[in-house]
């Protein structure tokens, strides 16, 4: 028997394990629940096959999300196919100065290289689909704002299943293209992702598919706990002071925080109380208006945002990541559009990774954070770049100019050389009306 | 004014498999009291002990969320589509 199930978030209701995300008697979401009592014994005693669930054993298990394996709801007998996750986190000192922090204590978890489509999408996927094939589906599907088009599309592939992707059609292009390739079929919906969702709900209601975000949501939730059981071991099992992550449904801030109660209940990490910080774009912020208005519910928004990967206006997942943000004592900011490419480049000039719109609203975000003394400098702080930048590269256009080819002779190199010493400086991300408005 | 509410299945086990009515109802109030007469074991799914609307359950008006309409305000227009719809997550 499966050492998890489904559990009602609100009326506590058990179902099993089944393709269901909503409990029939209250509507609320479904969630998996753990044996956490077997779990402690399987940190001194092993299960499963696994060996002992202890720092040492998981450490020496392959460097991907699998070794975490008891904490996720994986099919008996799964056996992985792709080596997703465990990504890097590393000290970026050079963005922390810029921020005001302290390098040694200023952590970016970054997952704009997570394998195999480039965003921490394919973490829940990955979980998502090791479902759908027990489940006995042969098409999966979801609607997406774009990275989970893409990790659906190529773990479908992989795996052998039929995929129908559902789209606002005004995505990027690099998103679409990088849905299309893995042979899927893309459907592109004349409307918002809010829109394109209600939709999916109404087709997964009419047809036995496998939708990652639908009927198999409480499956697909669990993998972004990959990010902070990854974060703690990392950082040398331990928990940072304070995690900033991006927040579009607003589920991955929930489920970092999971993952920390997890790692604290197995006693795998000494207990912390870690704030929680989330980050949104201006032009579609029901989560940060919800924060800051001091609302416990969310007023839906029409998006309006560079930032697509973040751009739902209706986030179901709203509602606990108000409860997660508030309870830790933690914050949410959100940054305009200017300040989402003014952080892409900022980081890439100073860390030398290129994040999508999504990872520059959290770098954006994570400023405003320091300038308002909500992170101290002192304090241990982990930035989460949850996006690829080569697949939002059409918000840089015009930002950089092509310049006129020079003749290969080193006279024209020196020519060239003397026009352009004034060479461009790195962004600078506080603007003096900003910080004047906020009194920094 | 009459109107057409879709029900979706996980909660038709309350509508004896029923997945759509029509109705006349002036208001998103005026229609919840047409479904608990209707259908008296659906009235705890939709609100919870206080008689709220239950924070997951999301209602669209013709495709678009009556939160945008006005909500509890918004006055059903003849012909108006209804559907009854769970949240659900992002991505």
């Amino acid at each position: 028997m499966a050492h998890y199930e489904l559990r009602c978030r609100e009326c506590g209701r058990t179902w099993g394990n089944q393709p269901r995300s909503i409990c029939d008697d209250c509507f609320s979401p479904l969630e998996v629940t753990y044996d956490y009592d077997g779990l402690r014994a399987s940190v001194l005693h092993g299960s499963n096959g696994h060996g002992a669930f202890s720092r040492e054993s998981i450490s020496q298990r392959p460097p991907n999300m699998w070794r975490y394996a008891e904490l996720l709801p994986l099919p008996q007998g799964f056996e992985p196919r792709l080596p997703v996750g465990f990504t890097p986190l590393f000290q970026a000192p050079r963005l922390a100065k810029r921020l005001g922090a302290e390098g040694r204590n200023f952590y970016i978890k970054n997952d704009a290289v997570c394998l195999p489509t480039l965003s921490f999408k394919d973490r829940v996927v990955a979980v998502a689909l090791s479902q759908a094939r027990a489940f006995g589906f042969d098409t999966v599907s979801c609607s997406s704002t774009g990275n989970l088009a893409n990790a659906v599309a190529a773990q479908a592939a992989r795996e052998g299943l039929k995929a129908w992707i559902f789209i606002p059609a005004d995505l990027e292009p690099a998103k679409i293209l990088g849905t299309n390739v893995y042979g899927a079929k893309v459907v592109r919906i004349a409307g918002n992702y809010d829109q394109v969702n209600r939709l999916c709900s109404q087709i997964a209601d009419e047809h036995r598919w496998g939708f990652v975000n639908v009927n198999l949501r409480p499956y697909y939730a669990e993998g972004s706990k990959t990010v902070g059981f990854e974060i703690a071991e990392q950082l040398g099992w331990r928990l940072p002071d304070n995690v900033v992550c991006p927040m579009a449904g607003g589920s991955l801030i929930t489920k970092i925080k999971k993952a920390f109660d997890e790692l604290i209940k197995l006693g795998l990490v000494e207990a912390k109380e870690v704030k929680f910080f989330g980050a949104q774009a201006t032009g579609c912020s029901p989560i940060s208006t919800a924060i800051k208005t001091g609302s416990a519910e969310i007023e839906p928004q029409k998006p309006a945002t560079i930032a697509r990967s973040l751009a739902i206006g209706n986030p179901a997942d709203g509602h606990y990541a108000i409860k997660t943000i508030k309870s830790s004592g933690g914050w949410s900011e959100d940054v305009s559009d200017p300040e989402v490419i003014d952080s892409i480049r900022l980081l890439a000039e100073t860390e030398g990774i290129f994040t999508e719109t999504a990872g520059g609203v959290t770098v954006g975000t994570a400023a405003k954070l320091y300038r308002q003394d909500r992170i101290l400098p002192e304090e241990t702080t982990v930035l989460c770049i949850t996006g690829n930048g080569l697949k939002t590269t059409d918000v840089l256009a015009g930002v950089y100019q092509t310049e006129r080819p020079i003749a290969p002779k080193l006279a024209e190199f020196e020519s060239y050389l003397q026009r352009t010493l004034d060479v461009a400086e790195v962004p600078e991300i506080v603007a003096a009306a900003e910080a004047a408005r906020i009194g920094a | 004014m009459a109107i057409k509410v879709q029900i979706p299945s996980a909660l038709r086990r309350h509508t004896a498999g029923v997945g759509s009515i029509t109705c006349t109802a002036a208001n998103l109030e005026d229609l919840f009291s047409v479904l608990d007469e209707k259908f008296p074991d659906l009235k705890p799914h939709l609100r919870d002990d206080k008689g709220q609307v239950r924070r997951f359950l999301n209602i669209y008006v013709n495709e678009e969320d009556i939160r945008f309409l006005g909500g509890p305000e918004y006055a059903f227009q003849e012909g108006d589509e209804v559907l009854l719809v769970p949240s659900i997550a992002g991505g």
